[in-house]
């Protein structure tokens, strides 16, 4: 029934057109001068113009529906003399191309095209932004640095309440997907070695493989770059609208300290998480490998554990847990920091969780590498 | 009398036993509401009494629990998608905050609602976006402005202008005098009256503003008691014997706006 009717609408409408100039100048109007005929309209009234054919009078006994957008187009046809120019208009449409006349819409500015030079300069601008960036993380962290230990000593200014949240929320919360990732890649460097090490016969350095590759490097890197992606962007995300609310504004004038209501309980909530995380990553991935072992290699977890035991040393372990407390303090800086540059737009929300993902995760592993050669040099 | 005029006039919105209810909270129950064309219908009531409820409800962002909402003479019940897009673009919804979107500059915001419908040319769409942009009264330099970068007022022309994009015949405005200064909320207010007149528009607007209803608004509806207790002229209404709306219209600052649409009124008879 609708659709009847709708169709009957369309067959309504007829299509806007206009016949002349004659030879004295005179344009006949009819139909529809709307938005959906506009396109049509637009093009006949550009080869009008190209033919440069006098409008002395318009007609517009026989025009049917008209919008602003067909009020702008019979506009152009009258061209400077305006309203003056139509006979028989309709008091309506009067109206209507009065007020598109009054607008006299000036043209929007054009879009300005991008040269040689600037994309040059554009390569400047990222380096320099880089550089700033950089700068930016460093003053923050003594900003950080500066804070934390006047918070520290004085009880009144510990904020138990969102620090308890916020470890609940980046540690807890994270154990079932850093359990089950550390076991998966546990099981998968397993595989790798006993494929290698199978063919020198000694397929029972597997078991030393993965656990100096999972206390000394993996643990603490994985998740570091899961708390990086899973806690690291939701600090930005949280201060990021906080600050497009004004919210971060409004803790100013509250006479409290923004880095100290908001970094402070996330970095030290990092601080506990993340070497927690680490503990429950080494043991999950070493769980994954003893799997790997008991089911494919015949090594008993029994062997595989009293090899662990007999070999390893327990320096191993402190080395992977020194990062920890590191990558934790750079992952809730830069996180927090790329929140509080968020402006305004949802979008700019969105471009600053990526780079803060993207930062983290580069910073992680930069550091990894340095550590990597450090303790290789002190021979720890 | 007024039965026979009231059926002369085309409702463009017939709001009939429409029924809303979130949990056990009850916001609308029999409500019955008309919205006649070319006309400006303030819609008033108190904080909480369902007006932004009402206004989805008939723009279709919230479904009703019961009742029938009327546009254009369609019933939207049993509609389609399809059909329901078509009446969507004879709409136009200035939403109380502007809505705008953040990631594009005005002008774009303006050319989404023509992009979506397709078959325009880009300097067709500049040129529409440029001219609803001078109809909203913002100057050409504006469209290419972020959202973040404008004033309240601004921001408010600016979605007006995008509200316009398609000619909507029904403008639906939600508290758009609500944060601007008094000289920018009467300026907006003769904007609306303007359009009104010259594009022929129907108006269902929200508000707390007493000047606007005053100044502006042919009809007011009052919400109250989850349903519209009444919806006539704005003498009518004042002379209510409710509670609540002699308070509203005879509380100090009724009678401040009173005052002063009839000194407006008496400088411009003469």
């Amino acid at each position: 029934m609708n659709t009847h009717a709708h169709e009957a609408d369309m067959a309504a409408t007829t299509p806007g057109s206009f016949q002349g100039p004659d030879a004295q100048g005179r344009v006949q109007l009819s139909g529809d001068w709307t938005l959906a005929h506009a396109t049509r309209l637009e093009r006949a009234l550009a080869a009008l113009s190209a033919r440069e054919a006098g409008v002395q009078r318009i007609d517009a006994q026989a025009l049917g529906k008209v919008d602003t957008a067909g009020a702008s187009l019979l506009l152009q046809l009258a061209g400077g003399a305006g309203l003056e120019q139509f006979d028989a208009l309709a008091p309506r449409h009067a109206r209507l191309l009065a007020a598109v006349a009054q607008a006299d819409a000036e043209p929007l500015p054009a879009p300005v095209r991008e040269g040689v030079g600037d994309f040059i300069a554009g390569i400047g601008a990222a380096v320099l932004a880089i550089w700033r960036d950089a700068l930016r993380l460093v003053s923050f962290l003594g900003l950080l640095l500066a804070t934390l230990p006047r918070v520290l000593v004085s009880p009144q200014r510990w904020r138990v309440a969102p620090w308890v949240v916020q470890i609940h929320q980046t540690g807890l919360n994270a154990v079932p997907i850093i359990a089950l990732l550390t076991f998966l890649v546990g099981a998968v460097v397993a595989f790798l070695g006993a494929t290698i090490l199978r063919e020198f016969g000694a397929t029972l350095y597997t078991v030393d493989l993965i656990a100096f590759s999972f206390l000394r490097e993996f643990g603490v890197l994985l998740t570091a770059i899961m708390v990086a992606g899973r806690s690291g962007s939701a600090f930005t995300a949280q201060l990021g609208s906080m600050k497009s609310r004004e919210e971060i504004d409004a803790i100013r004038t509250l006479g409290m300290d923004p880095v100290q209501v908001l970094v402070v309980p996330r970095a030290l909530a990092l601080l506990v998480s993340l070497p927690l995380l680490t503990v429950l990553a080494m043991l999950s991935g070493i769980l994954g490998g003893a799997v790997v072992c008991a089911l494919a290699l015949d090594i008993s977890p029994m062997m595989y554990f009293s090899r662990i035991h007999d070999t390893l040393e327990v320096r191993h372990f402190w080395v992977g847990m020194s990062k920890a407390p590191l990558f934790a303090l750079m992952i809730a800086l830069i996180g927090c920091l790329e929140g509080f540059k968020v402006a305004g737009s949802a979008e700019s929300v969105g471009k600053h969780t990526t780079s803060s993902v993207v930062q983290s995760i580069f910073v992680v592993i930069l550091i990894d590498a340095l550590a990597a050669v450090f303790f290789m040099e002190m021979g720890w | 009398m007024s039965a026979v005029v009231e059926q002369a006039r085309e409702a463009v919105v017939r709001v009939r036993g429409m029924r809303n209810q979130f949990g056990t909270q009850v916001v609308h129950e029999n409500l019955d509401l008309d919205l006649h064309r070319g006309e400006i219908l303030g819609v008033v009531g108190g904080s909480g009494s369902g007006k932004s409820v009402l206004m989805r409800s008939i723009i279709g962002l919230n479904r009703a629990a019961a009742g029938s909402v009327q546009l254009f003479g369609e019933d939207v019940g049993p509609m389609s998608q399809a059909q329901r897009q078509r009446l969507d673009r004879r709409c136009g919804v200035l939403f109380q905050y502007g809505a705008l979107f953040s990631s594009l500059s005005v002008a774009e915001n303006i050319q989404v609602p023509m992009r979506e419908l397709g078959g325009l040319s880009v300097p067709m769409m500049q040129r529409l976006a440029a001219l609803k942009l001078a109809l909203a009264g913002l100057p050409a330099g504006a469209g290419e402005k972020f959202p973040s970068q404008l004033s309240g007022g601004m921001i408010k022309r600016a979605a007006l202008a995008r509200a316009l994009a398609l000619d909507a015949e029904l403008l639906f405005l939600d508290e758009p005098t609500a944060g601007l200064d008094p000289i920018g909320a009467a300026a907006f207010d003769q904007l609306i009256l303007t359009l009104r007149d010259s594009l022929g528009l129907t108006v269902f607007l929200i508000t707390h503003d007493l000047d606007t209803l005053h100044t502006i608004c042919d009809r007011v509806a009052v919400l109250s008691q989850k349903r519209v207790l009444v919806a006539d002229t704005l003498d009518n209404v004042a002379r209510h014997p409710d509670r609540w709306i002699q308070d509203y219209f005879h509380g100090p600052r009724g009678r401040a706006a009173q005052l002063t649409a009839s000194t407006q009124a008496g400088v411009v008879t003469p």
